[in-house]
């Protein structure tokens, strides 16, 4: 193999890293605010992915199009799920909110077999098989599309709670809850508010990733699985390490495919995940406290 | 704190219907048909491996969301052993809970040294067996993802020693297992270990200032839950005379597992027994109604069981045996606070 056919590889698996961080970056603004984790993640990612295949396939809409109405429903959604159901457990122990959402996970990945059947389904946009040349190295093009409208919408995130009042007041809140109760902050708006932007975050990765994978019902457990692994690489509640923990995913994803077999990849991410476990549990980019 | 014989001396109606209860079960393969007996089969098996879990969530407090590691790997071994060499299961029994105790060790040793506790440690338990899921998928030896099968033989003759024969035999061992480990049970949380998990359950750092050694405490649990899992997995692999690793080791094969137990009663005795026979019959009452009606549906009978654990877990978080056992008049000595 040469070495620009790995350097491709490569850069294909950084690329769709970089969709995976968007999904990790939901799960870790909800836990790195509400201390809630959502087990139910993969399960929403799931959903939206089917909605970015059914709107492209009823109505035509490229998925990149369609990820502002997608992210829009679910952010809708999350902002209902804290308020109607996970709002009352936050003061429970810990064992009953997992299994809360695992309920509502179990719902998820069965309702959507009930409605769409175990087949496999996927987007084909007319791009599909494009790639820009740089020199003698290939980059595709749906992957290069879908990681840039993911670094985007994750800037915007990111920017949104740097930046704007609200977002401060969320960072409150997760930096000194007593104190932001103090100052009169609505927490449980605020709270649902968060949920509902990290729910969102996940359907616009999801509405990225039907361009890249095809989609399942029984998808759902496995990508939870995979937004924890990179959580856990990155540093639970990090946003930064969310990113970066996304590449160094895809990049594992990339080359366990390309040194062992393609259907052992995931094998390689959960193993990644019980060395962090094991010798790192703050994280590769968290620090130790 | 009363044991339970002295419980149920006290509310006449509660041993009545235990009586009851133990004799129609004796009885059972006389009375119902093959299909029916299939049903009360697979309702005791969880009810079997829901009360190994629960050793393990219920008493010490260590969330497992992996328990299909351990029925996986104990069908496998017993299974491979059996197939390759003609060993008898109870030998590869052996072999099978060697093994799972050795994985539940192993990831006992990783998570409770380095202080992996909560979500962390429940990943890591989903982590091993999904990657033990994709080892088997390329693992020859046992069909890797062609499945493992075990020759079906003539099921007139009942072979105990060989664990060939009819489902009436297989009834007898899954429900001699099943009362077995309910009457280990109720021994084991009322010697000293099981005081000590309760106690880290409740509040670990007080555990420890007290002197209970919580490392060697969690370790005892993980193992032994881990062991009784597999047993259960061996009885699954030879009634049912085939293993997919999908099957044997995927995440909804250990949610599965972990149903009964929470929706019967964490941390109680009667709690994952009665969570099994609450869970499994209605989901074959309901899969066997939509039959009649036409209907056959993929995942209705899981979306159900979602539902009922979002309804427990909301308004009954204790499950639904200490609140049984409030109306039978009897305050369960293991209720949980």
């Amino acid at each position: 193999m040469t070495w620009d056919t790995v350097a491709s590889i490569l850069i294909g698996g950084a690329l769709t890293g970089l969709v995976y961080s968007l999904m990790a970056l939901g799960l870790s603004v909800i836990f790195g605010v509400i201390r809630v984790v959502n087990f139910a993640h993969g399960e929403m990612m799931t959903l939206a992915m089917f909605a970015g295949v059914f709107l492209f396939t009823g109505g035509g809409l490229d998925p990149i199009l369609s990820l502002p109405i997608v992210a829009g429903t679910l952010f809708i959604l999350g902002y209902a799920l804290q308020r109607r159901l996970v709002e009352p457990f936050i003061a429970r122990p810990e064992h009953e909110q997992f299994i809360l959402l695992l309920a509502v996970a179990i719902l998820l990945v069965n309702g959507l077999l009930l409605a769409f059947g175990p087949d496999a389904r996927s987007v084909t946009v007319d791009y599909a098989f494009d790639s820009f040349e740089l020199g003698p190295i290939f980059i595709d093009k749906v992957k290069a599309y879908a990681a840039g409208v993911g670094v985007l919408v994750a800037a915007g995130l990111l920017m949104f709670f740097r930046y704007t009042r609200t977002g401060k007041a969320i960072r409150a809140c997760s930096d000194n809850l007593m104190g932001a109760q103090v100052v009169g902050l609505n927490i449980r708006r605020l709270y649902a508010l968060t949920f509902g932007l990290g729910v969102a975050c996940v359907g616009a990765a999801g509405c990225l990733l039907s361009l890249l994978v095809d989609v399942t019902p029984m998808l759902g457990p496995e990508l939870t699985l995979l937004a924890f692994v990179i959580v856990i690489i990155g540093g639970l509640g990090s946003m930064m390490g969310a990113l970066l923990g996304g590449i160094v995913v895809g990049l594992s994803e990339a080359l366990a495919g390309l040194l062992i077999v393609p259907s052992m990849k995931s094998m390689f991410s959960f193993g990644l995940l019980i060395l962090i476990l094991a010798f790192r549990p703050q994280g590769l980019f968290g620090k130790r406290t | 704190m009363r044991g339970v014989g002295a419980v149920l001396r006290g509310a006449p109606r509660a041993a009545t219907g235990l009586a009851v209860l133990g004799a129609a079960l004796l009885v059972a393969p006389l009375l119902v048909d093959d299909y029916l007996l299939s049903v009360i089969l697979i309702t005791l098996y969880f009810a079997f491996v829901g009360q190994a879990w629960n050793l393990m969530m219920g008493y010490a407090g260590q969330l497992s969301l992996g328990h299909a590691l351990y029925v996986g790997l104990g069908g496998y071994a017993a299974a491979a052993f059996f197939v390759h060499f003609g060993l008898t299961p109870w030998a590869g029994m052996v072999i099978g809970i060697l093994v799972a105790a050795a994985f539940a060790a192993g990831i006992g040793l990783l998570a409770f040294r380095f202080g992996i506790g909560g979500v962390y440690f429940a990943l890591l338990t989903i982590a091993v067996a999904e990657f033990t899921r994709i080892l088997f998928e390329h693992f020859e030896w046992v069909g890797a993802t062609g499945g493992f099968f075990l020759p079906v033989e003539n099921r007139e003759i009942n072979d105990l020693l060989m664990l060939r024969g009819s489902p009436a035999m297989f009834y007898y061992v899954i429900l001699a297992m099943t009362v077995g480990l309910f009457l280990a049970n109720v021994a084991l949380i009322r010697s000293r270990m099981g005081y000590y998990w309760m106690a880290i359950r409740e509040d670990q750092d007080a555990a420890q200032a007290l002197g209970i050694n919580t490392f060697r405490y969690k370790m005892m649990a993980v193992v032994l839950s881990a062991s009784l899992t597999a047993l259960g997995g061996v009885f699954l692999a030879f009634y049912n005379n085939n293993l997919f690793p999908i099957d044997a080791f995927g995440i909804h094969r250990s949610i599965e597992i972990i149903l009964a137990p929470i929706i019967g009663g964490l941390g109680t005795l009667f709690g994952p027994i009665l969570g099994a026979f609450i869970l499994t019959p209605l989901g074959e009452v309901l899969t066997w109604a939509l039959d009649q009606l036409g209907v056959q549906m993929a995942g209705v009978k899981h979306l159900f069981y979602g539902l009922v654990l979002l309804v427990i877990i909301r308004s009954l978080p204790g499950g639904v045996w200490p609140w049984f056992a409030r109306r039978l008049g009897i305050e369960g000595p293991e209720a949980r606070p």
